[in-house]
């Protein structure tokens, strides 16, 4: 555990000390604070955040893979790995080490995000519930986006490559429920099951149902999954 | 098992094999390390001298063979393998945004040390490899030859039992490398030492017992001095002799010189490996008595897979103090 937490420690001062992650950090707020005011000329705004989670999840799609890309993918090209796998270092403390970083950064980044609903607060009376929930889903959400940023940085020594690849898998998890009507049976019930936007939406009424819960957690397990299995796998090509 | 290793035996491998595609990047090399000894692998590049190391460090799995490193299993015991190595990389591994103190402190924990330990070897192995003056300085601004002392500094900081060390001379200057040459001799007094060099002066220098590879083979092992002697006294000659095999070797062996005759059936061809005593011209006694024979000497040449060819393709000459 002393390891896994030297790793994520090392990740995070790096965040900290790299314009990558301020620059991510930076778009996020100036994209979500743009999709929040979206309502405000309206002469009946609505005081809730259904626009900000909506731009969030949107931005994250591109954002998430912009901070896992170099995790594991710089340690490829440096040479670094080969340090990281002949220390007595197991594969999941690993990756594990690392997705603890993304998270611990995406964290405060969504944290910096709560003047939002402060300012509501302070305007109108805006119903609490889905504010909570909201937040609970996006973290979840944001979760599951960094452990596939994870998985394809494991997977190549090129940043650009780890972030493409990310994004696309993310951009087509996203998205992937609105073709349901194209098919028809199981296929139709796998794809509104695997959409991660349909399992974001109940978060957004104000709903915390356990099974868009266990979707979002096992995404992330699934993912960090085959990171370590990804990890192994360069000790036998 | 067929050979237990002795408790004198720190690195025992047998047989291994690994292959990048179809071509064997090193082909059924086998070695053993006594603990405290410098061993150095000598060998043209990509003679299959990086491969073995990280088969050694765990980095990668032989295709086909068994290592066993301090009484465990590189490939089965991994984990415990890597807790009683130090390895210096080829390319030195560095985090360049780090400071050199905090590389360590890092390496130290993945080392699985703790604290105290750590905070006192870095003073230590700092003050070792001359970094006093460097160890709050970003690795990324330090010059090549101190990422290679820092890279020698992570590598000895857990006091690892074995050190195992790829070119750890290459790209640094004349000084650095007589420098680092002394640290490496002063390590090998407690650790067991593994080094890989393309540089016929150093090993020599620097190691007790030397293996030469070459196209991925081991093809001679011995001390520095006792390569130097074999190097100068054999002769081999690659002859192609049209007549039957049998007669053919038993003439040849009783040409006076001759130490060792050896036939093989290549290609449709008959060719035999002659090795002649102390640099003996036998050339003019072969060809006589062949043809005396009534057989047909059909080629007859020095031949290209010796020593001292492997030899000539490795850097000979030391880079001088400019």
């Amino acid at each position: 555990m002393r390891t896994t937490r030297a790793v994520a420690w090392k990740e995070i001062q790096v965040f900290f000390t790299n314009p990558m992650a301020y620059i991510v950090a930076l778009i996020f707020l100036g994209v979500t604070g743009f999709f929040f005011t979206l309502d405000l000329g309206d002469p009946f705004p609505e005081a809730s955040l259904s626009n900000f989670y909506q731009g969030a999840t949107i931005i994250l799609i591109l954002l998430a893979p912009a901070l896992t890309m170099r995790l594991l993918a710089e340690e490829q090209k440096l040479g670094t790995i080969e340090l990281l796998l002949t220390s007595p270092v197991r594969d999941w403390e690993i990756i594990l080490g690392k997705y603890l970083a993304a998270f611990g950064f995406l964290f405060v980044m969504i944290a910096l995000t709560t003047y939002f609903p402060l300012l509501l607060f302070w305007f109108a009376e805006p119903d609490p519930g889905p504010i909570y929930s909201g937040y609970i889903g996006l973290i979840l959400y944001g979760s599951a986006a960094l452990s596939i940023g994870i998985l394809t940085s494991t997977l190549t020594s090129n940043q650009i490559i780890a972030f493409v690849v990310a994004a696309g898998i993310l951009l087509l998890m996203f998205f992937i429920d609105t073709r349901v009507d194209a098919v028809t049976g199981i296929w139709a019930t796998l794809l509104s099951e695997i959409g991660m936007r349909s399992h974001f939406n109940d978060f957004e009424r104000g709903i915390i149902d356990t099974k868009h819960v266990v979707y979002f957690l096992s995404i992330t397990a699934l993912f960090l999954f085959f990171s370590i299995r990804a990890l192994e796998s360069r000790r036998w090509r | 098992m067929t050979s237990l290793p002795t408790e004198e035996t720190m690195i025992q491998a047998t047989g291994l094999t690994h292959f990048y595609g179809p071509q064997p990047a090193i082909e059924d090399v086998n070695f053993s390390v006594k603990r405290g000894e410098i061993l150095g692998f000598l060998g043209p590049n990509g003679a299959g001298k990086t491969t073995t190391m990280r088969i050694l460090t765990g980095f990668m799995p032989p295709t086909e063979g068994k290592v066993t490193l301090g009484g465990y299993d590189v490939v089965d015991q991994s984990l415990d393998v890597r807790k009683l190595v130090g390895y210096l990389p080829e390319t030195v591994p560095l985090y360049t945004e780090m400071p050199v103190t905090n590389y360590l402190k890092y390496m130290g924990t993945l080392r699985r040390m703790n604290s105290k330990d750590i905070n006192r070897r870095i003073t230590e192995v700092i003050e070792l490899c001359r970094l006093n003056d460097y160890s709050k300085t970003i690795i990324g601004k330090l010059s090549k030859g101190y990422r290679q002392r820092v890279g020698i500094a992570q590598a000895i900081l857990h006091e690892p039992e074995v050190l195992v060390m790829d070119e750890p001379t290459i790209g640094i200057d004349p000084i650095q490398v007589v420098e680092t040459r002394r640290l490496i001799q002063d390590l090998g007094k407690q650790q067991t030492v593994v080094l890989s060099s393309h540089i016929l002066p150093e090993v020599s220098m620097v190691c007790e017992r030397v293996l030469i590879i070459h196209q991925g083979r081991i093809v001679a092992e011995d001390t520095p001095d006792n390569l130097a002697q074999r190097l100068q006294g054999v002769e081999q000659l690659e002859i192609e002799i049209g007549g039957p095999p049998r007669e053919v070797t038993s003439v040849l062996s009783k040409i006076d010189g001759v130490v060792d005759v050896n036939h093989r059936h290549a290609a449709d061809k008959e060719i035999y490996s002659v090795k002649a005593k102390e640099g003996l011209d036998l050339r003019d006694e072969i060809s006589r008595a062949v043809v005396s024979n009534g057989w047909s000497l059909l080629s007859m040449q020095l031949t290209s897979m010796s020593l001292e060819d492997i030899f000539l393709r490795l850097t000979t000459e030391e880079e001088q103090i400019s």
